[in-house]
């Protein structure tokens, strides 16, 4: 059962990254993101963080999805010309993704980790919930999630400055 | 299934990623494969930390879902700017700040 899961959201992922990069219109592009990312929380389901799941579908497939989606509107699709700095870009480029995904497996499937070839330690029942989740935030890891929040609010800001018009400039 | 599976997965929609921003050349698209890569991360690190058994990575991929919240804001506005300066949106035209 778990294995039939894990196949299907590891296509869906699969399908939803390739569709990504396929897709001639933008707009389709993020509608394929979005379905790379449902897929990617249910197998972070399947990994027992329920927490990291539900944040995923609510903040990226809720939140971030709809911004691309409004500023997709607002510019316009647009196709891509032809045209090509790079003489051979479209055939070098494969073989260089190639390369790096076969690299990335040996170097963590030659590392000397013998846990990789298991489950994973059996685990209580509250791993990865959002109490124990809010708990490390809040306790052990209250530096980041603080620096991290003012992050947020600098690029909000960011945001706003950069998008605005501009009436000297302009 | 084992923490290999997901390891492997991960390195692949890695790759996929990197050859997004290699053969794309609108910087939505750009920025679309950039979330593809911070997710292959967050996938690692979460799958990691089932095999160690420890909630911390898990952490560490909610702080990495803060960061590229934050990267598309910036990036977005960016867009926003670029178009109405009326710039085409294609990153080999713009070229100014090459050296």
């Amino acid at each position: 059962m778990e294995a039939v899961l894990f196949f299907i959201a590891a296509i869906g992922a699969l399908g939803g990254a390739i569709g990504v990069i396929a897709m001639r219109n933008p707009f389709y592009s993020v509608l394929a993101l979005i379905i790379h990312l449902f897929s990617l929380a249910v197998l972070f389901l399947l990994l027992t963080s329920a927490f990291v799941a539900a944040a995923q579908v609510v903040v990226y497939a809720g939140a971030v999805m709809v911004l691309y989606v409004f500023v997709v509107a607002y510019v316009g699709g647009g196709g891509e010309s032809a045209w090509e700095p790079i003489p051979g870009q479209r055939f070098l480029a494969p073989l260089l993704g190639i390369v790096l995904f076969v690299e990335l497996s040996v170097a963590v499937l030659g590392s000397a980790l013998n846990a990789l070839d298991t489950h994973g330690p059996h685990v209580s029942t509250g791993f990865g919930n959002p109490a124990a989740i809010g708990r490390l935030l809040l306790e052990k890891f209250l530096l980041p999630f603080e620096a991290s929040s003012i992050l947020l609010l600098l690029a909000a800001v960011g945001a706003i400055v950069l998008a605005s018009r501009n009436k000297e400039t302009t | 299934m084992n923490i290999t599976w997901y390891i492997v997965l991960s390195s692949l929609l890695f790759a996929t990623g990197v050859l997004g921003i290699l053969i794309r050349r609108s910087p939505m698209v750009i920025l679309l494969c950039l979330e593809l890569m911070l997710n292959a991360g967050n996938l690692a690190l979460v799958a990691f930390s089932r095999m160690v058994g420890n909630g911390q990575g898990q952490v560490f991929a909610v702080i990495v879902m803060v960061i590229a919240a934050c990267e598309v804001v910036v990036g977005l506005g960016l867009i926003v700017a670029i178009f109405r300066r009326k710039l085409p949106l294609n990153v080999d035209d713009l070229r100014e700040l090459r050296g």
